[in-house]
């Protein structure tokens, strides 16, 4: 009976080192990623016994950690509140972390290995580790001008500002309105924080959803200027080149027609790409999306960013052009042409298409942490600008720049207009259902020969009068002052 | 473990023994020391008590072994005190953190009943060793003990006595006491299967159909593991007990393995552990939460809180782990029972876990070295099995608690709370010994045959 015996003695050595194998993956390979994970209650009573670094915004804290008594020896607190939360996010004990402070957690705990020198130093000091910080790269004044034009439609406004650094892809505003209030999820009273979530999470406005990076909408008429550099680059078309106009677009064989908004003509049956543009007219862009295909248009979203999360540390959505394997029939080519169909951007996504054209074809990834700091404020890493793609020729994003300009000089973009500054912009109404207002879209930048913010503004819905809805009108003032703010500083 | 085909040499090792004892008393003292300073800052009078506990143990254990079986393997004993060390510091630790925190502040210190379980298992050591003066003897009692192992099996079942406690029927309770009989089942069943086994292994080993280089057994041989089966698919459909069902397959069929020599019976019985745990899966929901909670337990965060924040007590306590006392091994349900080996795992990490799977792995080892060495055929399956099944076991929830196979609820030997499986554990230790000492013992001194009695064909006196 010895050989059996001899034979389980192997497999006992088996099931013994398959439990000692695994241990060591759990215990040491998956250590740090499950440490990393939302909820795990053992890293959060830590992090709250702990001096977590500060979030900071042109080095004024807006998160920070204030010694506190009671259980925890900090209080997480947002000086600003609701003005950046959806960049800073909420960190709660019950509900753990959202946004930069889940997406920066380690630099802000401590725990990121390139503060492993401090982390010694403080351990042979005897002293409690602290956290680094995270500098940003927003302009506060950007982003209070953005929040305030919002705040000024209406408590029941939507909509979201995003805006960028043209030349580097910096984020210098993101704000969302509804917003959230995250010192609510980080107090220390378990019950008020419970409260708050669920008022939060079942509230139907979202007001924790980044509507700037999160939320896809039709872009509507500011897609046009997608189609626009599709065409310039696919068709060798300059701004003087001749374009249908006319009233409707019909599609041969197909009973439908595609109007322009309101009904009316572009003015003339052939008119320029410059004058198409300045209109916003539909029938021209249509007929350009169809000769331009569906593959190249696609091409060249993607060559914006469509389809791509380019920001990283903030939860963002992917903007898209039409759905996973959409087949678009000629007016479904000529509705997306105009950003209807199954278009879909964020305002992050519109606001690359400006910057992109702004900054002469190539756009830049865009980026809100600009500096991780050790606790002591030296700098650890600074994010270097990095180009994200080249979406035009500079040639050709030279001249769309200029009819985007003549778009705000004599077009529908007329309420982004600053004395003495060539802005330039496009806007846009975008129709979803019959039964909801339509959104008001303006994506606009400044100045012309040396960019310094580009922009996009949308309003999903507001107090305002359906009727008197549109892109230029309602968002547009927004985008101006937010511009006028960067350049004034 | 290559073959000791050399004689062995009757050597008592006692003093060996009572070094390694020291050593293992100590590691537990010092957990305890540790755990006093790390939570309260000084060393409390509980860590006294239990030091004097494990002490006592440890003496009364080893005074015990060099009466009565002077020749038993000098290993077994250290590597469980230092065991039974660990799992009442571990316990101890949980309830300085689990006092008015735990099970919605209504968890009472359990390590005070965990001491007296402990003295109450070293002395059925005591008893075994005193009682069973030859394990051969137990081989008369073969279909005995087979009926108590099912009448205890039957036990959790009966109105009045038994318990429904979380899901499974495997508890009894008498006045303030409740029991696993299943852990009593454990021995009583391992001392059945190797006396009916020796008797019948001739016929169970003979050959029907080859299959694949394989001797495949007769169909009408299949009776026995017929049985053995539907008691197993019995437990897991009327106690809702999928460890136990498992374990009890499990140990019936390596003993069966070992008593014919025959791989074809681990074939069959392979076969039918895998249609028994597929028809399991399909027909039974707590089996099919199990396994989903295995596969992707991050999928139902809610669900499966238990084994995540067992995950996030491996991960807390990393390669050195957080140290007795500075980790958080209370956040987890059940941190002083099932999942002990994670809460070791948070506070002494991974390097202490692995000690203490080695620990596990030199029993089962001396065990099944036992096993080898004993000269006769039930000595042999019973060593075999006892040290299987304890494999089987730390397998089963050591596995199941660090997310290697799904989970089933067993026992931690001699880590976990629970006085049925510490007691029952403590009883297989002695029985190991035992066989051990015989295996051991010098061959007693035979009087020299008359020249005139070599002619008498049987002796009689």
């Amino acid at each position: 009976m010895n050989k059996p015996i001899r034979n389980l003695a192997v497999a006992a050595l088996v099931l013994f080192a398959a439990l000692l194998v695994n241990i060591n993956i759990v215990q040491f390979v998956q250590a740090e990623s499950l440490n990393d994970r939302n909820g795990n209650q053992r890293v959060i009573n830590e992090e709250f016994s702990r001096d977590r670094g500060a979030i900071l915004v042109a080095g004024e804290p807006v998160a920070e950690s204030v010694p506190t008594d009671g259980q925890f020896r900090f209080q997480r607190e947002y000086p600003a509140a609701e003005l950046y939360a959806p960049v800073t996010g909420y960190f709660s004990y019950i509900y753990g972390r959202g946004a930069l402070e889940n997406s920066q957690n380690r630099v802000l705990a401590g725990t990121d290995n390139r503060l492993f020198v401090n982390r010694v130093v403080d351990l042979l000091g005897n002293k409690q580790p602290q956290g680094g910080s995270v500098e940003l790269t927003i302009d506060p004044l950007a982003q209070r001008t953005a929040a305030s034009g919002l705040a000024a439609l209406g408590e029941n406004t939507k909509g979201a500002v995003v805006a960028l650094d043209p030349q580097t892809g910096a984020v210098l505003a993101m704000v969302t309105q509804p917003s959230y209030d995250p010192n609510r999820l980080a107090s220390h009273d378990f019950g008020s924080v419970n409260d708050a979530w669920q008022e939060l999470t079942n509230d139907d406005d979202q007001p924790m959803l980044n509507r700037g990076t999160q939320q896809t909408l039709p872009p509507g008429s500011v897609f046009k200027l997608v189609t626009a550099a599709a065409a310039m680059e696919e068709l060798d078309l300059d701004p003087d080149s001749d374009v249908q106009g006319g009233t409707t677009l019909s599609f041969p064989g197909i009973d439908y027609e595609l109007p322009n908004q309101g009904g009316g003509n572009c003015g003339g049956n052939e008119i320029s790409l410059r004058q198409a543009l300045e209109v916003s007219c539909n029938v021209s862009f249509g007929d350009l999306a169809g000769e331009v295909g569906q593959e190249a248009l696609a091409e060249q979203a993607e060559r914006f960013g469509f389809g791509q999360d380019a920001l990283s540390g903030l939860a963002t959505s992917e903007s898209r052009f039409t759905a996973e394997g959409t087949d678009l029939e000629a007016p479904q080519l000529a509705q997306s042409g105009i950003g209807q169909f199954e278009v879909a951007a964020t305002p992050l996504q519109m606001a690359m298409v400006a910057a992109g054209i702004a900054n002469e074809g190539e756009v830049m990834r865009p980026y809100i942490v600009d500096t991780v700091r050790s606790p002591n404020l030296r700098v650890l890493e600074e994010t270097s600008p990095e180009s994200l793609s080249g979406a035009m020729t500079e040639g050709n994003a030279r001249q769309l720049a200029s009819m985007m300009v003549s778009t705000v000089d004599s077009g529908t973009g007329t309420p982004a207009q600053i004395p003495g500054v060539d802005v330039g912009g496009k806007t846009g109404t975008a129709q979803s259902t019959p039964d909801r207002p339509p959104y008001a879209w303006f994506v606009a930048f400044a100045p012309q020969d040396d960019p310094q913010i580009a922009i996009a503004v949308v309003v999903e819905s507001s107090d305002t009068a359906r009727s008197d809805i549109a892109g230029g009108r309602l968002a547009g003032p927004i985008a101006r002052d937010v511009m006028q703010a960067v350049l004034e500083r | 473990m290559s073959a000791p085909s050399t004689p062995l040499v009757p050597r008592k090792r006692r003093g060996a023994e009572l070094g390694l004892t020291v050593l293992a008393v100590l590691i537990g003292v010092g957990a305890y020391v540790a755990i006093g300073l790390g939570v309260e800052g000084t060393v409390p009078a509980g860590a006294l008590t239990l030091a004097g506990a494990l002490v006592a143990t440890a003496v009364v254990g080893h005074l015990i072994v060099r009466r009565l079986a002077p020749y038993a393997d000098p290993v077994l004993l250290p590597l469980v005190i230092c065991l039974n060390g660990l799992g009442l510091a571990m316990i101890y630790r949980i309830d300085l953190g689990c006092e008015g925190f735990c099970l919605g502040g209504a968890y009472q210190p359990l390590v005070n009943n965990q001491i007296i379980w402990t003295a109450l298992g070293v002395t059925l050591f005591c008893v075994v060793l005193a009682v069973v003066r030859d394990h051969r003897r137990l081989q008369a009692y073969t279909y005995t003990f087979g009926i108590v192992a099912i009448a205890l099996l039957i036990l959790p079942l009966l109105p009045g006595i038994g318990q429904n406690i979380r899901g499974a029927r495997i508890w009894i309770s008498v006045g303030p006491f409740s029991f696993q009989p299943g852990e009593a089942a454990k021995v009583a069943l391992a001392i059945f299967f190797a006396g009916y086994l020796v008797v019948k292994r001739d016929a169970l080993a003979l050959a029907g159909r080859r299959f694949a280089g394989i001797d495949l057994p007769r169909g009408r041989d299949l009776g026995p593991i017929a049985v053995a089966w539907l008691i197993s698919i019995g437990i897991l459909v009327l106690q809702r007990d999928l460890g136990s069902s498992l374990l009890f397959f499990g140990l019936f069929l390596v003993m069966l393995y070992v008593a014919t020599e025959r791989p074809g019976w681990l074939v069959v019985g392979g076969t039918l552990f895998a249609v028994g745990s597929y028809l399991g899966y399909l027909l039974f929901p707590h089996v099919q939460v199990r396994v989903n909670a295995w596969r992707d337990p991050f999928g139902d965060p809610d669900a499966n809180g238990q084994i995540i924040n067992a995950l996030f007590g491996l991960a807390h306590g990393g390669i050195l782990g957080r140290g007795w006392g500075q980790g958080s091994p209370e956040l987890t349900p059940f941190s002083f029972s099932d999942f002990i080996a994670t809460s070791l795992g948070e506070e002494i990490g991974l390097t202490g876990l692995m000690a203490v799977l080695l620990i596990y792995g030199l029993v089962v080892e001396r065990g099944l070295r036992i096993a080898l060495t004993c000269r006769d055929a039930f000595g042999k399956l019973l060593a075999a099995g006892l040290a299987i099944s304890l494999a089987l076991q730390i397998f089963v929830v050591i596995g199941g608690v660090t997310r290697l196979i799904p989970l089933t609820g067993l026992t931690t030997p001699f880590l976990a709370q629970g006085g049925s499986s510490i007691v029952m554990n403590w009883a297989i230790i002695a029985l190991l010994m035992r066989i051990s000492d015989q295996t051991r013992r010098p061959a007693p001194d035979v009087a020299p045959v008359e020249a005139d009695e070599q002619t008498q064909v049987v002796k009689l006196s």
